[in-house]
């Protein structure tokens, strides 16, 4: 491989942020441009929908670093700053306003962006979207005791923004188009034992409902729905999932498949570029299939990964994915991924909120969905690392701590 | 503002000045200290912050919660002053706290 002067990392968040970070730790000498178009230098998300909505986390503690320590890294950030055209050919990416920089290696970290609402009405005033610290900027002021939210999609973002908005005093209505909340990511068991919190909680939901139109003049009054209801609210949060951001690869010719696609090392389909982070199609190690990941765990890892590869550096073990998610006083904690699972496994008790799901395929554990169970998440992980098959009645065994069964099942 | 001592699994030491309010692992992490990766953020939901907080000090960081010990009882080479750098809140009465980090996150 010819020396590799110049990296310029596309889309400065989380993916992007530990690419460059790393790049350093792994003694790159070159030099580094971090790009992102948004105005704060990169910052964590999942606190959007929880304590930075509820103003218990101040924008400071939300940026990953402050921007001296990219500096300090020698690392160039350019926030507010769009990459729009990249030529592969020339090695060369162009900014917004005409500004061409060029690359020896490309990492697109450029993430993913909002699934627009297909209703008439959805540019009201008082219709939000959450994905940027910006969107929470305008959303905050909005949350005061008594105002009546609508939140449209019933995934992890949404819920977390209803039990926000219901510890805050607002009157909630969660709609969702499938039968159950979580659907699409979730057990049918645990989706009800979150349905059940929620309303516990004052929560109302309208399941199997979809929104057909927003309602209002000057702003937003009452979301329509399909059978001609309608809930009349204040302001609506749509949280009805997200596309991965391939704008920049595919106008590049790079191959895109419901996100850019990648092998084990990061690599696009140009060699001398990598893409990282929710924008990219990867290998599922353990589950011998492709897939696209929307967490934390997977943009960290992805930076690492392309970090390795341009330093020619021990490429860092994938690790089961994994994700959390936190909602009043309920930490749920989710290793692997359960699709396909044939069995479901309780162990502990919904009633006392303490509980742990596992998922497993032919015997051999696929995913574990964790309720104030951190041992269940941690141990479980490690046996789907593993590979491991755990007899049912083990899993569900009370009287021993997780680890003991844990470390029975690898023995 | 209180200082606190990181000192990396090969000896090599970072004295940071960390607003109170903060914890211990925003610290190591916002001025690039090496070996605390804390996936998570702050969660309490990833174990990647694990420090040995130094023996003298092991009286005045806290306790640790239910949660984090549970997370503990997963980590590497635990040692009896073993947290997660994530759960203790830096305040004026730690200036001086000197932590390690583990091997196992280097
Ligand atoms: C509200 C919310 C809550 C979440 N909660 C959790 C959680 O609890 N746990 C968890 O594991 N994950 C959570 N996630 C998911 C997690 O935050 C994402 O998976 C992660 O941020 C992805 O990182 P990324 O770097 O790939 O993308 P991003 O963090 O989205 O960063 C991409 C950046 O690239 C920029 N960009 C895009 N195109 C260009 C361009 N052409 N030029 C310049 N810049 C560009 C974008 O503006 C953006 O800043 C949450 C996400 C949201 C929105
Ligand atoms: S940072 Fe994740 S547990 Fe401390």
């Amino acid at each position: 491989m010819s020396e590799i002067g110049r990296v310029i990392i596309v889309g400065a968040g989380q993916a992007g942020g530990e690419a460059a970070i790393r790049l350093r730790q792994l003694g790159f000498k070159g030099e580094i441009m971090l790009i992102g178009e948004e105005p704060l230098p990169p910052y964590q998300r999942p606190p959007l929908s929880k304590k930075f909505l509820s103003g218990e986390m101040p924008e400071d503690r939300l940026l990953l670093k402050p921007a001296e320590a990219y500096a300090e890294e020698n690392i160039t950030l350019l926030t507010g700053k769009k990459v729009v055209w990249i030529d592969r050919s020339q090695k060369k990416a162009r900014l917004e306003g005409g500004r061409e920089l060029g690359y020896d290696a490309l990492i697109l970290a450029t993430g993913s962006r909002v699934r627009a609402l297909p209703v008439a009405g959805a540019d009201l005033p008082g219709v939000f979207m959450l994905r940027t610290a910006a969107d929470v900027d305008a959303l905050r002021p909005e949350f005061k005791p008594g105002k009546r939210l609508v939140v449209i999609g019933a995934g992890y973002i949404g819920l977390e923004v209803a039990a926000v908005a219901r510890t805050l005093g607002l009157e909630v209505t969660v709609l969702e188009a499938a039968a159950r909340p979580l659907a699409r990511v979730t057990s049918p068991e645990v989706s009800g034992f979150f349905l059940d919190y929620h309303a516990s909680k004052g929560v109302r939901f309208a399941l199997s409902a979809q929104a057909a139109v927003i309602k209002g003049d000057a702003r937003v009054r009452a979301v329509g729905l399909k059978d001609g209801s309608e809930v009349p609210c204040d302001l609506v949060l749509a949280g009805i999932g997200i596309l991965p951001e391939t704008s920049l690869a595919e106008t590049a010719g790079l191959k895109v498949e419901d996100g850019i696609v990648v092998d084990r090392q990061a690599r696009t389909s140009d060699p001398s570029i990598y893409a990282i982070g929710d924008c990219v199609r990867r290998p599922l190690v353990h589950y011998d299939r492709e897939g696209r990941l929307e967490s934390v765990h997977n943009a960290i890892e992805g930076g690492k990964i392309a970090a390795a590869m341009i330093t020619g550096s021990a490429m860092p073990a994938e690790e089961v994915p994994w994700f959390w998610s936190d909602q009043y006083d309920l930490k749920l904690q989710i290793a692997g991924l359960s699709t396909g699972y044939d069995q479901l496994v309780i162990r502990g008790s919904m009633e006392k909120r303490a509980f742990a799901a596992f998922y497993l395929k032919a015997g051999k554990l696929l995913a574990v969905d964790a309720v104030n169970s951190p041992a269940e998440f941690l141990g479980g992980k490690r046996l789907i690392e593993r590979g491991a098959s755990v007899a049912p009645a083990a899993l569900s065994d009370m009287s021993k701590p997780f680890k003991e069964i844990m470390t029975a099942a690898l023995a | 503002m209180p200082k606190i001592t990181y000192v990396e699994h090969n000896g090599k030491e970072h004295v940071i000045d960390v607003a109170a309010g903060m914890t211990v692992m925003e610290g190591a992490v916002k001025h690039n200290v090496p070996g605390i990766d804390a996936d998570c953020g702050g969660a309490c939901a990833c174990a990647t912050c694990h420090v040995y907080v130094d023996e003298a000090w092991a009286g005045k960081t806290g306790e640790s919660s239910g949660m984090e010990q549970s997370m503990l009882d997963f980590a590497n080479d635990v040692q009896p002053t073993s947290r997660l750098s994530c759960q203790i809140k830096v305040t004026a009465e730690l200036d001086g706290l000197v932590v390690r980090l583990p091997q196992s996150q280097h």
